[in-house]
């Protein structure tokens, strides 16, 4: 130990479990000390689509730089399942650490790898934990090893428990008693033989720990939500039930103590959809949230939105499709699917938050988008952001007031038809940017009423199947899209001098993007970064792509759904796009990132 | 807009009958869809209703094209085939002050829309829902629907092998809280049941038979002007008595009648004929209805009500000022409470 080179603040540890243990408790826990102790820390939950007994992986990774992507190997593995004992070992890192319980057997062994045995059945019996409660608490006993292991100080532990549990003081002592027995069992018992440790770190003030999931819902309610109708679907589900626990805190109302906010369940995404966009058109800030399956479902409705246009904010959590796929896995492979979604020509504003405090604001920001373009905005999160626990910088509050775009009601409609010598159109252009004036039920104007439809209709919204028509109308809507990009968040430049090659890419494939290039740097090798944030594309794009010989557009799915997308608008710059997608259902790393660039370099 | 003159009649809310109607129908001449729009507009202006404060949805089919034709000043949304329930739900959650109308047919209800129908039922959405039911697909000339009789031949479909959908049946089972059945045929039941539909509290669903003259009014369809007029088996004279209204209890023998009270303080009366038949018992509602379909009668009337049972609005607690008049400062928590939330997030 004396003569070995500590490693600080810089590893990755992986918690090998059986899923509905408990164990996202004690993983939690952890996570949530280490950030206590100011250390930049991600977390991510490799599970099954399973309620009971199947394998489950978290992985937390230390990193003091403040790397957040996933990492290809362990250099630190709490295996709590033997069912797959053999398959964490080819993982493990030279100079790893395997700590396992002590009736564990291991069919081989390493002799470059440090492990420690854990006595969890002892010390669970020993602590009187109740027989229905062991299997849970079970965990907790890791908790107090690799704390002892690590050096994690055990008052950020109570801290974690106290959140975890709300202050229930008998469910943080039953688990805090645990993790002190096994502490205190390390103590005694193991002699520290690794070179992992922790320290305290100054840096992450200001910053919180949160999934994209409750950032999205936390963001929406600050976006002035009034009406949300949702279906369960992995890994979406929980930003509907994000809502339902905030939403009584933040949205009651002071005055009268009333609700200005409804959340529906639906039947299904077919019901969701309709819901949403019923409420909507009737002048509701409205949303429904979903992953791939639902949105296939909600394609239809979604196209007589936009040629109806009507107001409606989609949230996509992707996960792994086609089909049923894996549902708990990660993606980005709705992007062609959203970007053209539903039959006939549609367009369709998309945007893509790339960290959780994005998540938040785009989550208020594409109420204002939706209701100033009167359109379906499609926010396309997934898995990774949604369900995992990020550290982010704390929400900001919205930097503006609410855009509620062009509405007339009684007084507004008055003043209009006089200036407009008393002739109203739903449809009409009068403002020359493609967006037209609406009312909403319930104004009790006579004139403010007129008949929403999917079938064609004339700016009065009255049906008509004239040729000329239609395509005036319908030429007008996609008008509103170039309106729109001065509405859309921009896409982020990072540029260094000298660079020639640029990454383009978005969302979630970002931490291991900017992780890519450092260590691409450390080669010599110079690198742009142009972070997309929404669809359709701006200038701004264009520039960067006419500006770099060679452009790798890193995506997580199979067919390089941006760069399809890219090309589309911008064929001229077609060959010098390199395709640069992968997935497999886990999160993107930094080396595959790097391997792609270098094999490509020397090709 | 045609304006109301002196020379015209008008109703307690000063409109004319002219103020209820639509654009002209473009449907085919005798459709019994038509008879219908009439007697909503009929029904409209005897319950003193403003067209502004009325919303109408429907579904995709011949029933669901009917808004247009009636209550022209009204909002109105044509969603998409067997979706109007989601989209009438959302809507109306924006003013809940708005009394909801929704057409639909039964190839927009009974298939595609079932699952949407029977989830409006159980979720008691205050709004008329009536089902212009015809058996047939009449936009896409004359194929069966799934309410057609078994047994019906047509030309070029061949004969119709399944059993058929039940509207009232559905609804009762989904716990509907008012459900009647009338023919479009028979123009006065019809526009009192649409009276007492528009009083009640909650979801009134109407199964109304109305004979595609087009491609399924075969005398030996149950969907026929023919068999409606021979086989109708009203289960009561019924009349709708508004709130504050007198009732004429003169125009009533004693002991033939039944009452029932809704929510708003309105009354139907229901004069028996030749059953004793009680609207509030479900369980007599589901038993009428498996005789008329082993008697092969087309029972009319109102099959069930429950006038004070909680709606959907009641699961929420909505503010009185429709949602969707709310400003920025209602909507928006203060910068305070995010800072608080940010606290909690570790």
């Amino acid at each position: 130990m004396a003569n070995q080179e500590q490693i600080v603040n810089d590893f990755c540890i992986t918690f090998s479990t059986v899923n509905g243990s408990g164990s996202a408790t004690a993983n939690t826990t952890l996570m949530r000390s280490l950030f206590r102790m100011g250390i930049p820390v991600s977390g991510k939950n490799i599970f099954p689509s399973n309620i009971q007994g199947q394998p489950t992986w978290y992985t937390l990774r230390v990193s003091k730089k403040g790397y957040v992507a996933r990492v290809e190997k362990d250099d630190i593995i709490v295996a709590m399942n033997p069912t797959t004992l053999a398959r964490e070992m080819t993982f493990l890192t030279k100079g790893g650490v395997l700590l396992i319980p002590d009736d564990f057997k291991l069919s081989e062994l390493r002799d470059d790898i440090t492990i420690y045995t854990m006595p969890v059945k002892k010390i669970i019996r020993d602590a009187e934990v109740a027989p229905s409660l062991r299997d849970y608490i079970a965990n907790m006993v890791y908790v107090g090893v690799v704390s002892w292991m690590l050096g994690i100080d055990l008052e950020m532990i109570r801290l974690a428990l106290d959140f975890q549990f709300k202050g229930k003081q008998k469910a943080i002592d039953l688990n805090f008693n645990v993790v002190k027995a096994a502490f205190d069992w390390a103590v005694a018992n193991l002699q520290k033989k690794d070179p992992y440790r922790v320290e305290k770190m100054q840096g992450l003030e200001g910053y919180i720990m949160s999934d994209g999931n409750t950032a999205a819902a936390l963001g929406s309610l600050y976006g002035g939500l009034q009406f949300a109708a949702w279906y369960p679907i992995t890994p979406a589900t929980s930003l509907a039930e994000s809502l339902n626990e905030y939403n009584p805190i933040l949205r009651k109302d002071p005055e009268t103590g009333k609700d200005t906010c409804v959340i529906v369940q639906s039947e299904d995404e077919l019901a969701a959809i309709g819901m949403a966009i019923g409420a909507g058109w009737g002048g509701l800030r409205s949303m429904t949230s979903t992953s791939g399956p639902g949105l296939s479902l909600m394609g239809e409705y979604i196209g007589l939105a936009y040629f109806a246009e009507v107001p409606v904010v989609i949230w996509d959590v992707q996960r792994v499709g086609p089909s049923t796929g894996m549902p708990t896995r990660t993606a980005q492979g709705d992007l062609t699917q959203v970007n053209f979604m539903s039959h006939g020509d549609t367009q369709m504003i998309i945007l893509i938050p790339g960290s959780i405090n994005e998540c938040f604001e785009f989550a208020w920001k594409a109420f204002d988008i939706a209701e100033r373009m009167q359109t379906p905005v499609v926010v396309m999160s997934d898995l990774d952001f949604g369900m995992n626990q990020w550290i982010t910088p704390k929400f900001d509050y919205p930097d503006r007031p609410m855009d509620r775009g062009k509405i007339l009601w009684e007084a507004d409609l008055e003043k209009k038809l006089k200036e407009w010598n008393g002739s109203w159109g739903r449809y009409l252009d009068v403002d020359g940017d493609g967006i037209p004036y609406r009312t909403l039920p319930g104004n009790q104007d006579i004139h403010s009423g007129y008949f929403a439809r999917g079938t064609s209709h004339d700016e009065f919204a009255r049906y008509t199947e004239a040729p000329e028509t239609w395509e005036r109308v319908f030429n007008r809507i996609a008008k509103k899209f170039e309106t729109a990009l001065q509405y859309l968040p921009k896409p982020v430049l990072t540029e260094i001098v000298g660079a020639e090659i640029g990454i383009i890419s978005s969302g979630s494939a970002d931490p291991a993007v900017v992780e890519a290039r450092d260590l691409l740097m450390e080669q010599g090798i110079k690198t742009d970064y142009l972070r997309i944030r929404s669809i359709p594309f701006g200038e701004e794009v264009e520039k960067f792509l006419a500006s770099h010989q060679q452009v790798f557009v890193v995506e997580i799915n199979r067919d390089g759904q941006l760069l399809q997308l890219l090309t589309l608008k911008y064929p001229a710059q077609a060959v010098k796009m390199v395709k640069a997608a992968h997935m497999d259902g886990l999160p993107l790393t930094a080396k595959w990132i790097v391997e792609q660039l270098l094999q490509e370099k020397e090709a | 807009m045609e304006q109301s003159t002196a020379s015209v009649t008008s109703n307690k809310v000063g409109l004319s009958r002219n103020d209820y109607r639509g654009a002209p129908s473009t449907l085919c001449q005798g459709c019994g869809h038509n008879g219908i729009a009439a007697q909503i507009v009929a029904a409209c202006y005897e319950m003193n209703l403003v067209p502004e404060k009325v919303v109408k949805f429907s579904g995709i089919g011949c029933s669901s094209k009917s808004p247009t034709y009636f209550l022209g000043r009204s909002f109105s949304f044509n969603g998409l085939h067997g979706r109007m329930p989601s989209l009438a739900l959302g809507a109306l959650f924006a003013d809940h002050t708005l009394k909801g109308i929704g057409l639909s047919g039964d190839g927009d209800s009974a298939s595609i829309g079932m699952g949407q129908f029977k989830h409006l039922v159980r979720r008691n959405l205050p709004m008329v829902y009536i089902v212009e039911n015809n058996g047939v697909y009449g936009l896409t000339k004359g194929q069966f629907s799934a309410t057609a009789d078994r047994g019906l031949a047509l030309k070029k479909q061949g004969t119709n092998p399944y059993t058929p959908v039940d509207i009232a049946m559905e609804a009762l089972v989904s716990n509907a809280t008012f459900v009647a059945r009338s023919f479009a045929g028979d123009p006065r039941q019809l526009k009192e049941l649409l009276k007492a539909a528009i009083a009640h509290k909650g979801i009134a669903v109407l199964d109304i038979i109305s004979p595609c003259v087009t491609f399924g009014n075969h005398e030996d369809s149950m969907h026929s002007y023919a068999f409606g007029k021979e086989h109708e088996e009203p289960l009561h004279e019924i009349s709708f008595v508004p709130a504050r209204d007198e009732i004429t209890v003169d125009d009533f023998e004693e002991g033939t009648t039944r009452d029932v009270t809704l929510h708003d303080g309105s009354q139907v009366i229901l004069k028996k004929l030749e059953k004793d038949y009680d609207p509030t018992n479900r369980w007599q509602a589901l038993r009428m209805l498996e005789e008329a379909q082993e008697n092969n009668w087309l029972v009319t009337g109102l099959l069930y009500v429950d006038p004070e049972a909680p709606t959907m609005y009641d699961w929420y607690n909505l503010p009185e000022t429709p949602l969707n008049r709310m400003v920025e400062k209602q909507l928006r928590p203060s910068a305070d409470s995010l800072q608080k939330i940010n606290e909690l997030m570790f």
